[in-house]
């Protein structure tokens, strides 16, 4: 890196780390996402508290994953941009058109139908005729349980949220074992 | 620009590169090492499951990156699609100082006689171009101990009946079992079966000025914070650099293998950290850039001996991909199995390497490393909801009480099952990218089947009160333990390298990884490709007089 400009660090760092950096620094004053508008986000936030629901411990909703979501969305998973912008687009289309009704209105039990549906390609009507239902669930299901049970640092698992639920350790403290196993 | 040229330049500082870098520096030739990747160190990625070698979630922090590098396979649809490296159908291992070696799990398995001997034991397999080596156990047994001497193995051969003949025990004593070591044992033997510690990669005392191991959760997939865990990146690469003979040239992406006009090798084409392209003049040339990036070096290096590229006149570099069909099972219990001692995989059986009724070959089974909560999310019983209130609820319930024994089944070689280059996709560089394709052979399915059964029998022996098998699909599958695209064989007909590596076509070209491998053991392969190393490199130093082969 010795004889990079700063302009290329930040650029390099935004091509590589995720381009964190990179926008927080450019990041208009109107909203809080990286990546969703306010709308997206709300749909986001609705669909993943129902991937991982509240009970005893937090959801996905409460640990933050959206923040993951939205982070990562401008970093290593930007390459997914398109298939969320589409699938969730889709997502509201196909739900005002079955329930006459916002998927985040919907009741409870709704809700889980209707994503059961996008899971097994059998939501009926024409939004998703370019793209497979699956498709979108799967991915933001994988990202889902990446923001609830991945590092902190990503922006989701808020507090370890999941590692508490799990009982496991946190932070990781290096040698530990050489002193408290055998 | 030209380099200065040097007696070898090898491609790749992984398992195998490391080791021909050491074993020729210290025997006084001069060496450019090469690698595509750089070094790293613990710090950078600790503790994070999704930037690990393991999950490769966001990216695989040991290389490739997803920026620069692409290939193809199938879409399905009879068309191809671009995959990046930290997608499952990219077949990754890594690409930095010490390869595989600096993220692996470090199972140290030295392959069975009969692993070398694959047609002679079960006969001529329809669909499969499954051959002998035209090497033996006994051929490779001391260049084994000089790999677990010179890199350090902890293990103890006399619990394992089915363990192979050697001159010397392991130099470090095993590991002792974790909390899942210690149930699976009495039940192994209560199956009438042979358990035994795994022989690692990894100190159990200290050894060469490195320390042993501190039992870390994040083990597989991350490199070690004390280096505990012996790579090339910490044993042989040190050593060679250490000589004032090797350069090292990291960030370095090799696109080709220069061809003079009497059809030898002159030297390598690369591209150097700040993307210049070079050239590396040299009286050998070596390929260690793993078993899908070393075909892809030689059929990007078109000449006009060599229409097909490097040393494929035979129409047989690429062709013949394996990995490991990995199988198994998983049991939930009704206690803590969970201690949190790492890595996790700490025992074994050899009972079904070979000689299984209606199997072809077979493989170990052992428990599995440590297996962290993202990951977890994908073990469930078939028919089980992947997310709601049940997923929560299975994955608190069974994060620490479920155990996983698993186990790589050795592939029979589907001449189909290969690597080809894209007419147009090209990476970053503009070298044009690998296409990969095939299906495994349907008895290695059939051996899945077996194998995971046995898993799920050792399971319910040891008190599982729910099992369930685990079965790979039909796309081959290169990943981690790639190999076989480089076959070595007697006749340059059937095979691209000779015994000891060395390019039937091209007399000062070799290849010392993976890709030389006929058939891949019913085990991971590492140890194999590092005595192989040690075993090309003895050829190089006794039968190179300076200037020609004698
Ligand atoms: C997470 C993980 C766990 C594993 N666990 C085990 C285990 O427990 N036991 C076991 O036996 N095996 C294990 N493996 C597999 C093992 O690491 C590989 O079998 C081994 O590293 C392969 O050795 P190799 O020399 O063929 O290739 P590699 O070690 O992959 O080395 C090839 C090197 O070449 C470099 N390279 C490639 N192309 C170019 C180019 N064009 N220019 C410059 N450099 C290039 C690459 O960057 C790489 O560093 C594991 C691997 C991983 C990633």
């Amino acid at each position: 890196m010795t004889d990079y400009s700063r302009r290329d660090f930040v650029r390099i760092a935004a091509a590589g780390a995720g381009g964190l950096f990179f926008v927080s620094s450019c990041i208009s004053k109107q909203s809080r996402w990286f990546f969703f508008t306010d709308e997206e986000a709300s749909l986001a936030e609705s669909i993943i508290a129902c991937l991982i629901p509240a009970d005893d411990f937090p959801g996905a909703k409460e640990a933050g994953v959206i923040h993951f979501l939205d982070r990562q969305l401008v970093g290593y998973h930007r390459r997914f941009q398109n298939l969320y912008r589409n699938g969730l687009a889709n997502t509201r289309k196909s739900c005002l058109q079955q329930f006459g009704k916002c998927f985040n209105d919907l009741a409870d039990e709704q809700k889980i139908l209707f994503l059961k549906s996008l899971e097994d390609n059998t939501v009926p009507g024409e939004p998703w005729k370019d793209m497979a239902s699956s498709d979108f669930f799967n991915l933001i299901l994988d990202h889902t349980m990446q923001g609830f049970y991945g590092s902190p640092r990503h922006g989701g698992n808020k507090d370890y949220a999941s590692y508490r639920m799990l009982q496991l350790d946190y932070p990781l403290i290096i040698g530990r074992h050489k002193y408290e196993t055998d | 620009m030209a380099n200065k040229k040097v007696n070898a330049v090898i491609i790749g500082a992984g398992a195998g590169g490391g080791i021909v870098a050491k074993e020729l520096a210290t025997a006084g030739f001069s060496v450019v090492l090469l690698e595509r990747g750089r070094w790293h160190t613990f710090n950078e990625y600790n503790n994070d499951e999704l930037i690990s070698q393991r999950s490769n979630a966001l990216t695989c922090p040991f290389g490739p990156d997803n920026e620069k590098y692409r290939r193809t396979v199938p879409d399905g649809k009879g068309g191809w699609r671009v995959v990046v490296p930290n997608e499952w159908p990219y077949g990754n291992n890594a690409g930095c100082v010490g390869g595989g070696t600096l993220s692996y799990g470090a199972m140290a398995w030295r392959f069975m006689p009969e692993d070398f001997a694959m047609k002679k034991t079960y006969g001529h397999v329809e669909g499969s171009t499954l051959e002998d080596w035209p090497l033996s156990y006994d051929d490779l047994e001391s260049f084994y101990e000089k790999a677990e001497y010179e890199i350090g193995v902890s293990g103890d051969p006399s619990l394992n009946p089915f363990a192979p003949a050697r001159q010397k025990p392991y130099p470090m004593p095993p590991f002792p079992y974790n909390r899942e070591g210690n149930m699976l044992e009495p039940s192994a033997r209560r199956l009438g079966l042979h358990p035994f510690p795994i022989p690692m990669l990894r100190n159990s005392v200290f050894y060469q000025g490195r320390s042993p191991c501190i039992h870390m959760r994040t083990c597989i997939g991350y490199a070690c914070p004390v280096n505990a865990k012996a790579g090339s990146q910490n044993t042989v690469i040190p050593v060679a650099l250490k000589t004032g003979n090797c350069r090292l040239l990291t960030n370095c992406k090799v696109s080709e293998i220069i061809i003079d006009e009497r059809g030898r090798a002159s030297g390598i084409r690369y591209f150097d950290a700040q993307d210049k392209a070079k050239t590396q003049p040299a009286d050998l040339v070596i390929l260690c850039a793993g078993a899908t990036e070393t075909a892809r070096l030689l059929l990007n290096s078109k000449s006009n001996l060599f229409p097909n590229g490097a040393a494929n006149n035979s129409g047989w570099v690429g062709h013949n991909l394996q990995g490991h069909a990995y199988c198994g099972a998983i049991g939930l219990f009704g206690e803590e199995v969970y201690d949190d001692a790492g890595p996790g995989a700490c025992i074994a059986i050899n009972d079904f390497n070979h000689h299984n009724p209606g199997i072809l070959g077979g493989g170990l089974l052992a428990n599995e490393f440590i297996r962290q909560p993202y990951l977890f999310t994908g073990l469930r019983p078939p028919g089980h909801a992947r997310w709601g209130k049940e997923h929560k609820v299975f994955q608190r319930d069974y994060f620490k009480k479920h155990i996983s024994v698993v186990g790589p089944i050795q592939e029979m070689p589907v001449f189909t099952n290969q690597v080809t280059i894209d007419p147009a996709v090209k990476d970053y560089w503009g070298i044009p990218v690998l296409r990969i394709s095939g299906y495994r052979h349907e008895k290695d399915l059939e051996g899945c089947d077996f194998l995971a059964s046995k898993a799920e029998m050792w399971l319910r022996e040891t008190g599982a009160h729910t099992t369930w098998k685990m079965i790979p699909g039909k796309e081959t599958g290169a990943g981690q333990h790639q190999a076989g695209t480089c076959r070595m064989g007697n006749d340059p007909k059937t095979s691209v390298t000779n015994t000891h590596g060395q390019a039937h076509e091209i007399d000062n070209l070799f290849v010392a990884d993976g890709s030389l491998h006929v058939t891949n053991g019913g085990f991971n392969p590492v140890l194999t490709i590092m005595a192989l190393a040690y075993w090309v490199s003895a050829y190089i130093k006794k039968e190179w007089n300076g200037t020609r082969f004698k």
